[in-house]
């Protein structure tokens, strides 16, 4: 294998690294926050991709498609927040429910999308500016994925200095540890339940709007990216942000290096990732809670 | 005596309605229907093992189903159709051994890590399935798998599956009104209260795991001959969803609720699937009714009307 290769292959792992970022860091986020288990954050990808398909069908314009899947996908995220998952906290068996309820939503939004745009593959075009490669000596690595993990590490540093230095991420942080004391002391923790659903599902919209010139636009892709981010999520701690940054390098990697080494298999490889972190750390590489069960 | 009739009740509704499907206008395609209503019936009832009553969510009993439809497939494809049976024999022992890995695997963890984790052994059992074509024959299954000649035909295969369904279910009903049934029902209430017995609830639940796991894969076995024909499908997550979805729809808190669930939704998707494409749309908006208001399935709807019908839909109460 030749450096070249190396490198290429790193750097296409990598954008999908960051793509999966997007939507195993939203879900993580919802999960450590809100304490509700998003099962249907990957059809909020699946509605950017679409949204973006729709706005780029209008305006002729790639960036007014990627505005269009990150503010959609949020409003529709906060919508369905309000009025279902807000609805059935603190039932007892509340996290089967949930799953049941964000199952539901899979459900209905994979069918509602093959409703309104049709059941065939949609494309979308890369943007002219980003459209060529970059040669860097003898590799030469398309503009579109550099960008992408650019994309991918201003997001990572803008949510680290919201959640670590501003008062809002204080709040969300404290949230997530004791959302009742949040209450207590006159936040108005629903709302920030809401905020906290609505960023998260619009950064899976992003992901889906920025990944549609990539993969083709078909119903389904929302199923596929969400049981990949759970892997993410879960290996790397649910509800731990560089945990879910940690795990989508390493499934990115793992699968752009596995594709070489074992093409009929690649696409298994991560789900091996992931029983065996499971295994040896049974709630995720990032996590220092006691690990196994008390009993 | 009064309980003793009263335990009967959902029994006789079980032999009226699964025998009288033989009677039924129009034979063939309910005969048909019947058999797949009694062995997703099997598979949700022993689901339910897990999920109403002990508390674990797992998301991936497909696996299971899978497994016993590809052993008895396999089996009686390449041997001929007298290993038909012996395969269906086989399919429990086999599923013991493999749940007692998994299940001491995934239940080490809890809550959704667990259900995850059976997610993620389901995925793996389907994505080899899929790729090995060598030994599964891949995405394209396996078509006429032989059964001996006793059990060709709708209505032998149906009265044959009708028995061993009704064997098994029988035995689950005794299990969940056992003191071992409690056991679990205390697991799911409080599981530390149950330590505070002396009994441990991992050994509970990984046995709980065990028995629901080869009951699941005997259903899977059942259905390889329904049409002879089976598919890596059976593995996928959407199988265990909609597993799930018709517990729920039926009502997990009561020993018959899935099996009420599995009839309508059989049923519904017959009717239903035939008129439109969007049936999951469907499935969807039902689900999401079953969530919000009825979270019971529709033994809790049944309580509306009044206590006796919830009380004979199960929610059986231990002496």
């Amino acid at each position: 294998m030749s450096i070249e290769t190396i490198i290429s292959q790193f750097v296409g792992g990598l954008s999908v690294s960051m793509l999966l970022f997007l939507v195993a860091s939203g879900l993580t986020l919802i999960f450590g926050v809100a304490k509700v288990f998003n099962f249907a954050h990957g059809s909020f990808y699946l509605l950017g991709a679409y949204f973006s398909y729709q706005a780029i069908a209008l305006f002729n314009n790639f960036w007014a498609g990627v505005i269009a899947a990150t503010i959609g996908a949020g409003l529709i995220g906060m919508l369905l927040e309000i009025c279902f998952i807000r609805k059935i906290r603190g039932r007892s068996e509340e996290g089967a429910f949930q799953i049941l309820l964000t199952y539901a939503f899979i459900l209905i939004i994979d069918d509602a999308v093959k409703f309104i745009w049709g059941p065939e593959y949609k494309t979308i075009q890369k943007p002219p500016s980003l459209a060529g490669t970059l040669e860097i000596g003898a590799v030469s690595l398309p503009k579109y994925n550099l960008f992408i993990i650019v994309l991918g590490i201003v997001i990572v540093i803008v949510a680290w200095y919201i959640l670590s230095r501003t008062k809002t991420g204080k709040i969300i942080q404290a949230a997530s540890t004791d959302s009742q004391m949040v209450g207590l002391l006159g936040v108005n923790v629903s709302m920030v339940m809401s905020l906290v659903f609505g960023v998260a599902t619009a950064m899976g919209g992003l992901a889906g709007a920025m990944a549609a010139p990539l993969r083709t636009v078909t119903s389904g892709s929302g199923v596929e990216v969400i049981i990949e981010s759970l892997i993410v999520v879960v290996i790397g701690g649910l509800g731990n942000f560089w945990g879910a940054l940690l795990g989508a390098v390493l499934i990115g990697e793992v699968n752009a290096f596995g594709v070489l080494w074992l093409p009929q298999w690649a696409s298994l490889l991560s789900f091996v990732v992931m029983i065996v972190v499971l295994i040896f750390k049974p709630k995720g590489l990032l996590s220092n809670e006691p690990t196994r069960k008390k009993i | 005596m009064m309980k003793r009739y009263k335990d009967l009740v959902p029994w006789i509704i079980y032999f009226l309605v699964f025998g009288g499907m033989l009677f039924v206008r129009g034979g063939g395609h309910y005969v048909h229907l019947a058999m797949q209503i009694i062995i997703l019936g099997l598979f949700a009832t022993s689901f339910n093992v897990l999920f109403g009553k002990t508390g674990l969510l797992s998301f991936g009993q497909a696996l299971f189903y899978g497994l016993g439809a590809y052993i008895t497939g396999m089996a009686a494809k390449s041997f001929g159709p007298d290993y038909f049976m012996w395969a269906l024999l086989a399919v429990p022992l086999v599923a013991i051994v493999v749940s007692i890995l998994l299940g001491a695997l995934s239940l080490r963890l809890s809550d959704v890590y667990f259900t995850m984790l059976t997610l993620a052994f389901a995925q793996l059992a389907w994505g080899i399935t899929i790729k090995w074509y060598g030994l599964t024959r891949g995405d394209d299954g396996i078509q006429a798998i032989p059964k001996p000649a006793l059990l060709t035909g709708n209505v032998n295969y149906y009265l044959f599956s009708f028995l061993v369904v009704t064997a098994c279910i029988y035995f689950l009903w005794r299990l969940d009104r056992s003191p071992f049934g409690s056991v679990l029902e205390g697991i799911r209430q409080n599981s530390l209260r149950v330590t505070f017995t002396g009994m441990s609830v991992f050994r509970h639940q990984l046995l709980a795991y065990v028995i629901s796991s080869s009951f699941t894969a005997i259903a899977g076995g059942l259905y390889a001959g329904i049409d002879g024909s089976i598919h890596p499908d059976m593995f996928y997550w959407t199988m265990s969803g909609s597993i799930i979805l018709m517990t729920i729809l039926g009502g997990m808190s009561g020993f018959f609720g899935p099996i009420i669930g599995v009839t309508i939704f059989v049923l519904l998707e017959d009717m239903v699937g035939r008129s439109t494409e969007y049936w999951s749309f469907v499935i969807g908006i039902i689900m999401l009714i079953m969530v919000m208001i009825f979270p019971h399935g529709i033994i809790g709807i049944a309580t509306y009307f009044g206590k006796f019908f919830a009380r004979k839909g199960g929610q059986v109460d231990n002496p």
